[in-house]
């Protein structure tokens, strides 16, 4: 499961050690130890206007999150509507860069950098989007769309390119002689996601960004594109953030898992443990919300570990976030937040009353250990 | 009159009424065709469809997009596109609905049967009171003054679990989050105190959390009401929670059916495995690769012969390719198209 870092493309602007680096098994300690991206602190507001143009109050999308992303890893960041999860992703790639904090890439700080340096720093981060149609210009053949970001960054020629291009669509599981000229409405969801990833690909990023880019897929072409995209990370070295609302499908990509409520990071651990042992009492509600394939589960009425709707970030719960339909909740939560600490090892939780081994849980809260 | 009426009113078709069509089954659908016609093309939506409903039981309609799980359902409330030709039966209580009037099947529709759709936004009037929304169906479906209706329409609210439900009444659906609004749609389709209660992907377009709130209230209401419940949805994990029986479709056909348990225990179509195969599992660890099928649902203009899952099946013969097997009961109470059925039990 370990990436070597060497095995990075060609293409890309390797700093740090160049060694072997196993990311996988050492979670946290590796991310903290070298991260590719490190995050601190962001901050994203907006302000809400009235019809008079009056503020009406200030949106707190993002709120002070930190987390490192090392090379080769993938890190899975789950939230719902509202959570603040694609706000963040955007504020990562700086379109708009966050109000507060810090975001560096390798080392370089990009919040605040000028627009050249950025643009610079940007061909090593991409990002797919959920609507591959919305993102992909409905006039442009597949060929002309793979080809743009090289012709962007003045890459080859145009032989070059034309090569480079069906050397994408291969890899991505596109026939270049049935594709390059086709235009996006004469491609299938599941084919236009596939043209927006070869894109993405095309000028050797490091960091692959995943904004829910498989939840409107059906089933079964969102089985092959996630093969997919695990198969290029392996192939290319690639890191990943993936966003996603599923943790089913977060689970089957990523080394760590990120779960952010209301713009506030709650949890963050190695997959395995996090799944295994949920210490975030909405991360067991996520958990408990999941549907089993299997009807001789009973599910469990999915009250008791989560109440109510999310309240609005223009005005969010004062001290935990998740307070308000936590059902764990005291007087203390009320008033003090609480920090993200770590309770395990690589594993953190922001809660006063976290869902540990030693203290009963709900029922729903363990899935059992895969054997 | 009264508002506390809704209850009882409703249980009286559990209790066997002596009406015509009484001993049928609620819903029987029989050999239902939808073609489109799109200048030279024909779409076949669905093609040769047939499935029963009982009373008070809960069906899920599963597929993927084009299985025809849509259109099939919008053909029982006749709420399908002039383009779309409708052939085949669908009865209803006994009654056939196809080739009703607009004006026959109005009293059905929203009556007797009602929907609920995925996007609660869409269905919902933005410069109209919730209400005032909940009102108008009531009396449309019911000879019931202005205020008892008002009643009626908080008890609604009350039911589909939405809190101040009286004060919520007064606001507008943007005031109202998307897994309230959805309550409230809920709570139209309840209005005239339907048999049958359709939802198309009612909650697929919501959060996880909200999602497993509304299943589990469409499943209360459904079960507390004693109505019938078609459930549209992709995704077979919703089905093995809520559903008695599971019916599968692919390119507008039936492809396996039977009893929820049943089914999941002992899977015989490969489309039916494929699906459940490609469910990104928690009992997965992390980076464990799917079994994914390749290729793609078939172009439903085009002609086809042999089974409609032959290209991407992985058990496909040469008959598969020849002959459409017939989606028969091939065991009590399970019923697929496959020449080849898995033999294998599924993992538990």
């Amino acid at each position: 499961m370990g990436v070597l870092a060497s095995l990075r493309s060609p293409g890309a602007v390797v700093t740090g050690d160049p060694n072997i680096r196993n990311v996988a098994g050492a979670g946290l300690a590796a991310a903290e130890r070298d991260p590719l991206l490190e995050v601190r602190d962001v901050v994203q507001e907006f302000t809400v206007r009235d019809r008079g143009g009056a503020k009406a109050g200030t949106v707190h999308a993002v709120s002070g999150v930190s987390f490192s992303l090392a090379a080769g890893e993938t890190l899975g960041l789950v939230g719902e509507t509202g959570s603040g999860k694609s706000t963040l992703a955007r504020a990562l790639l700086q379109a708009p860069g966050p109000k507060r904090g810090s975001v560096r890439f390798r080392g370089t700080e990009l919040v605040g950098l000028k627009r050249r340096q950025l643009q610079e720093a940007r061909r090593h981060i991409q990002m797919v989007f959920q609507d591959p149609f919305s993102s992909l210009d409905p006039t442009w053949r597949v060929g002309e769309l793979v080809a743009e970001p090289l012709v962007a960054f003045k890459v080859g020629t145009a032989a070059q390119r034309r090569r480079r291009v069906e050397e994408l669509l291969d890899r991505v599981g596109l026939d270049p002689a049935r594709y390059i000229d086709r235009r996006p409405r004469e491609l299938s969801g599941g084919q236009a996601q596939r043209v927006a990833i070869a894109r993405a690909l095309a000028i050797d990023p490091a960091l692959i960004i995943y904004d829910e880019a498989v939840s409107s897929l059906d089933v079964l072409i969102r089985a092959q594109v996630l093969n997919l995209l695990e198969r290029l990370r392996a192939e290319l070295g690639l890191t990943y953030l993936f966003i996603a609302h599923d943790l089913a499908l977060v689970k089957q990509v990523s080394d760590r898992v990120a779960v952010m409520y209301l713009g506030k990071l709650v949890e963050l651990g190695p997959a395995e443990s996090l799944y295994r042992e949920p210490l975030h009492p909405y991360t067991v509600a996520l958990l408990a919300s999941i549907p089993s394939p299997d009807p001789t589960v009973r599910p469990e009425p999915v009250g008791k570990a989560i109440r109510g709707e999310p309240p609005s970030p223009i005005d969010p719960p004062s001290g935990c976030r998740f307070r308000t339909r936590c059902p764990r909740a005291q007087d203390i939560c009320a008033t003090e937040e609480p920090p993200l600490r770590e309770l395990a090892e690589g594993h953190q939780a922001a809660c006063h009353f976290p869902v540990t081994t030693d203290v009963p849980a709900p029922a729903v809260a363990r899935e059992p250990a895969a054997s | 009159m009264s508002a506390n009426g809704f209850l009882p009113a409703r249980a009286g078709h559990l209790a066997g009424e002596t009406r015509p069509g009484a001993d049928a089954p609620l819903l029987a659908i029989d050999d239902l065709r939808v073609d489109f016609h799109q200048g030279q093309r024909v779409v076949r939506a669905v093609d040769g469809l047939g499935y029963e409903v009982g009373r008070a039981r809960t069906v899920a309609l599963i597929g993927e997009s084009g299985s025809g799980k849509t259109v099939s359902s919008r053909a029982i409330m006749g709420l399908l596109p002039p383009t779309a030709h409708v052939r085949g039966s669908i009865r209803f209580e006994g009654q056939e609905l196809v080739g009703l009037s607009e004006q026959e099947l109005r009293p059905l529709r929203g009556g007797e049967i009602a929907m609920v759709f995925q996007d609660p936004s869409r269905s919902l009037n933005p410069t109209m009171r919730i209400g005032a929304q909940i009102v108008e169906t009531i009396r449309m479906h019911g000879d019931m003054a202005r205020p008892a209706a008002l009643d009626r329409a908080a008890e609604l609210m009350e039911l589909v679990r939405l809190p101040a439900a009286r004060e919520r009444l007064r606001q507008y659906p943007h005031q109202l989050s998307g897994g309230m609004r959805q309550r409230v749609m809920i709570a139209i389709a309840l209005a005239a105190g339907p048999k049958l209660l359709i939802a198309d992907e009612a909650t697929t377009a919501l959060d996880v959390t909200t999602q497993a709130q509304i299943m589990e209230l469409l499943h209360d209401l459904q079960r507390r009401l004693g109505m019938a419940l078609i459930m549209i949805s992709h995704d077979l994990g919703l089905a093995a929670s809520f559903a008695d029986e599971v019916l599968v479709m692919y390119a507008g056909r039936a492809v396996e059916q039977a009893p929820t348990r049943k089914l999941f225990a002992e899977v015989r179509m490969p489309y039916t495995r494929a699906l459940l195969d490609a469910i990104p599992r928690l009992e997965n660890p992390p980076h464990a690769s799917l079994a994914a099928v390749p290729g793609q649902p078939p172009d439903l203009a085009a002609e086809h012969v042999g089974c409609p899952f032959a290209p991407r099946c992985p058990d496909a013969s040469n008959r598969c390719r020849e002959a459409a097997p017939p989606f028969a009961e091939q065991e009590p109470g399970h019923l697929w198209a496959c020449w080849h059925p898995c033999g294998v039990q599924a993992p538990s």
